[in-house]
């Protein structure tokens, strides 16, 4: 352990030109936590796959940060970066060169050391199209992108390996997300020969460096994680085992929570069971609260009239009750005012949105023409709660003369509809909505609000395009300089005010997350809550029934 | 026989091939883009348009079907868009569990509603009798759903007797058998007790009664084996509402059949699997069918195969 930190504090100290000072992984260790047990994890549907290219599903996504590691990572519980298998890197001033330092004696799975070999394969295979992976735009920044990505090579021209334990990447442009894109799941270390022994089933048999190995698989019925003895984080991770129930209803999952066989329901508490358990003091007393990246929000798309008239949006803003529709859903979330979720950096605490005001939202549609209201459609995907939120909607809108018919759909059909410029003049995105990839304020515009996501097919429901806005955004994304994060963190917030002043969207709640453990189930209450790793941190839990 | 044999197994070809061309053009028509599905929120339209090449995805509907059909008939089922695993081994993997909830919801159905029958035909007209038979409407009526969660509640939350949901055991396979057999048993038990009521109005069973024959020996001897043939001859054609029943009954209680994997895929446009899935439950409902029509002239000698 010493031995690490001494050579990361070295290493940051000489070689840092931008004197970033990164944390080291090395961080104290939960004095109480024993090391031993077994926990019972339950999910409804099937794990798709354990392969940290493919998998984007909120089940698996945590899965896969604990069978594999990427060169960054979260300090567990938060939003601190901090390296992972990277035990230090430095930046040049210009914000487009990382070179990572990588840590020793890392093994994969199978016994073999990783190398910087191993990270450059990784990168190529992620971005080339063969893969599939729904995480190759993340990548769009590296020099060389563009020629994988349309199969003119194989090789991204800007992943260098200077020697086994250094690997340099360069950008075509300054990137200040580069960091978090080292630390999703897409960028995670894989090892060539295990890859192509299991071709395109890698994802059946995950290999990787991380703190579990895989098992068990049942297909359709249990994954069984191991404890990896090798891991390179010594002291981690606890618990020898873990199980994955999969098909459990989630009714079915707390159920069998209450009779001890189950430590925690990955699918959450059912909502029609939420009020009953939190009015159980023993129950609830086991419920852990937190915030998460998500914002819910209804969009108005701008390019079809009447939503073309900024009033008329700024009027929706205004006769939307958020404090009922929070209601509605028990209380499970909080009202919101901007695109940003409060525990994303850059959110603005002091913004203050538009209240709700029925007479001045009325006064504004006069002001647009349309005083004696219009009709117009309100889609929405057909799963609780989200028809009664949209009903919610529905009576709000008509109370200032807007008679919105609600289309409940599959969350494919809706997706079609709003990815259609014609499609959907308004949308409720519950069950769509936006959670973030990475804890980044960037990462709520681009897809979402920028004129890059509002093409055919694109996730800006809105078709919202404001060129000003998308320069804004490319010059705070190049501010790399860690030490100016605070000036990004303003001028994105900057970006978001100019958003909610055109109200393309009317943010409407943002979703806490409850997670519910066995009396067993011990650690932290951040782990519980952890806003990259859901439901929960299997690294970091412990149990306290061990000897 | 050969013949008639012949002629049912082109027919069900025929009706095999026309559910895949229906299935697959309905899936097609679909206002959900699949390639979008995997390539997922963050995807650049240009990695969108390589998946879909790569899928064969921007082809006109005929090639895409033929090649589906091309590649069925060597047995490939293609492979599944969100779960990135052969088709084939995804329903392999899950038809025995599917087919011992089969066995179990047969056996439970069987039991209950012969029961139930045979003891309203008995009673005919008796307040037992109009008891069983509203019992056995609730039965075919009830939402499986509902009842599933209420036998779950009963007899694993509040008496402990079976597992709550899961598989692995014979006590897991109980209540998700009980629950499909519900169902069942509501129509066997009308069946049973119309065609037992039809075998005691007949003539040799009054000369037994004239005989001096004890009543149970008359129902169990005489009158059930001739009123329990033609009920039981129904069982292939009950496959055609197992199969529906399976979806809800697999997903309430956790069990890893077909049912469960074809919920999952509907609700994420994975049509290789929807296909499969659909494409398995009706091979099953035809041999159902063509299975019940071959053993009817054994139980029946009146009904003749031509």
């Amino acid at each position: 352990m010493k031995k690490y930190l001494a050579s990361t504090v070295a290493a940051s100290a000489l070689a840092l030109v931008l004197g970033l000072a990164p944390a080291s992984a090395d961080e104290k260790l939960d004095p109480n936590a024993k090391q031993g047990g077994a926990i019972t994890i339950t999910y409804k549907d099937d794990v798709a796959t354990l392969d940290p290219a493919i998998g984007y599903d909120w089940q698996n996504w945590s899965m896969i940060k604990s069978l594999f590691d990427g060169l960054m990572d979260y300090e567990p519980g938060t939003t601190n970066l901090r390296p992972e298998l990277a035990e230090s890197y430095e930046i040049s001033p210009d914000g487009t060169t990382f070179t990572f330092k990588l840590r020793k004696g890392v093994k994969f799975h199978n016994g073999r050391e990783m190398t910087a070999d191993d990270v450059k394969y990784s990168l190529d295979r992620v971005t080339n199209p063969k893969t599939q992976s729904p995480g190759a735009g993340f990548f769009a920044s590296i020099k060389g992108y563009e020629d994988v990505a349309g199969g003119k090579a194989e090789s991204l021209a800007g992943v260098t390996v200077v020697d086994p334990a250094t690997v340099k990447i360069e950008l075509s442009r300054p990137d200040a997300t580069f960091l978090h894109v080292m630390a999703i799941n897409f960028s995670h270390v894989v090892p060539k020969e295990e890859v192509e022994k299991y071709g395109a089933d890698f994802g059946k048999h995950p290999v990787g460096t991380g703190a579990y190995k895989l098992g068990e698989w049942t297909l359709g019925q249990r994954l069984v994680f191991e404890r990896n003895a090798d891991y390179w984080h010594k002291g981690l991770p606890y618990l020898d085992k873990i199980t994955f129930e999969i098909g459990q209803e989630p009714i079915v999952a707390l159920l069998r929570l209450q009779k001890g066989e189950v430590d925690v329901p990955g699918d959450g508490i059912p909502p029609a069971k939420f009020q009953e358990v939190m009015a159980d003091p023993a129950q609830k007393a086991r419920v852990v609260e937190g915030g998460q990246l998500q914002t819910g929000y209804a969009t108005m798309n701008t390019t079809m009239a009447p939503f073309d008239n900024v009033k008329v949006r700024q009027a929706v803003n205004m006769a939307i009750n958020k404090e009922r529709i929070v209601k509605i859903i028990n209380n499970r979330a909080v009202p919101a005012n901007q695109p940003l979720p409060p525990s994303m950096p850059g959110y603005d605490k002091n913004f203050a949105g538009y209240k709700y005001d029925v007479e001045k939202a009325k006064a504004l549609l006069g002001e647009a023409g349309h005083a004696d209201g219009f009709e117009t459609q309100l889609f929405v995907m057909n799963t609780d709660p989200n028809p009664r939120i949209a009903q919610a909607i529905q009576q709000d809108l008509a109370a200032i003369g807007i008679k919105a018919s609600i289309q409940s759909l599959a969350q494919a059909n809706v997706i079609a509809a709003g990815g259609d410029k014609a499609g959907a003049p308004m949308i409720w995105s519950g069950g769509m909505a936006w959670i973030a990839d990475f804890p980044d304020p960037s990462n709520f515009y681009g897809p979402i609000l920028g004129c890059g996501g509002a093409v055919q097919g694109g996730w800006n429901w809105a078709w919202y395009c404001n060129k000003d806005l998308d320069d804004k955004a490319a010059k705070a994304d190049s501010i790399v300089d860690p030490a100016k994060a605070d000036e990004r963190y303003k001028l994105w917030g900057e970006i978001y005010a100019k958003v909610m002043e055109d109200a393309p969207w009317a943010p409407v709640f943002n979703e806490q997350r409850f997670t519910m453990r066995s009396p067993r189930m011990a650690g932290d209450d951040k782990l519980y809550v952890d806003p990259v790793h859901i439901p929960i941190n299997y690294d970091y839990v412990y149990v306290n029934d061990v000897q | 026989m050969i013949a008639y044999l012949t002629r049912r197994l082109i027919q069900a070809a025929l009706i095999l091939l026309g559910v895949s061309i229906i299935t697959f053009a309905l899936l097609y028509l679909l206002p959900a883009d699949p390639v979008r599905q995997i390539a997922g929120r963050s995807a650049t339209p240009q990695t969108v348009e390589s998946i879909r090449q790569q899928l064969g995805l921007d082809q006109p509907f005929v090639v895409q079907y033929w090649r589906y059909l091309t590649n069925l008939l060597s047995g490939d089922l293609g492979r599944s868009y969100i779960q990135r695993s052969e088709v084939t081994e995804l329903i392999v993997s899950r038809l025995p569990a599917s087919l011992i909830l089969m066995v179990g919801a047969i056996l439970c159905e069987l039991a209950i509603g012969l029961t139930m029958g045979l003891i309203a035909a008995a009673k005919r007209g008796s307040a037992t009798d109009q008891t069983l038979m509203v019992g056995s409407f609730i039965g075919v009526s009830a939402p499986q759903f509902v009842v599933g969660l209420l036998l779950l509640y009963v007899f694993a939350v509040q008496l402990g007797w079976f597992p709550i949901g899961g598989y692995g055991t014979w006590q897991h396979a109980v209540l998700p058998s009980l629950t499909l057999g519900i169902l069942g048993a509501g129509w066997y038990s009308r069946m049973m007790r119309s065609s037992m009521i039809d075998v005691l109005r007949q003539d040799y069973i009054r000369t037994a009664r004239a005989k001096g024959l004890a009543r149970h020996a008359i129902l169990f001897r005489h009158a059930l084996p001739n009123a329990i043939l033609p009920v039981v001859a129904m069982i292939g054609i009950d496959i055609g509402l197992f199969m529906s029943g399976i979806v809800v009954v697999e997903s309430v209680f956790g069990w890893p059949g077909i049912g469960q994997l074809a919920w999952q895929a509907i609700q994420r446009v994975d049509i290789p699997i929807i296909m499969g899935v659909t494409l398995v439950s009706a091979c099953a409902i035809v041999l159902g069918n063509l299975l019940a029509d071959i053993v009817a002239p054994f139980i029946d000698p009146r009904i003749k195969l031509r």
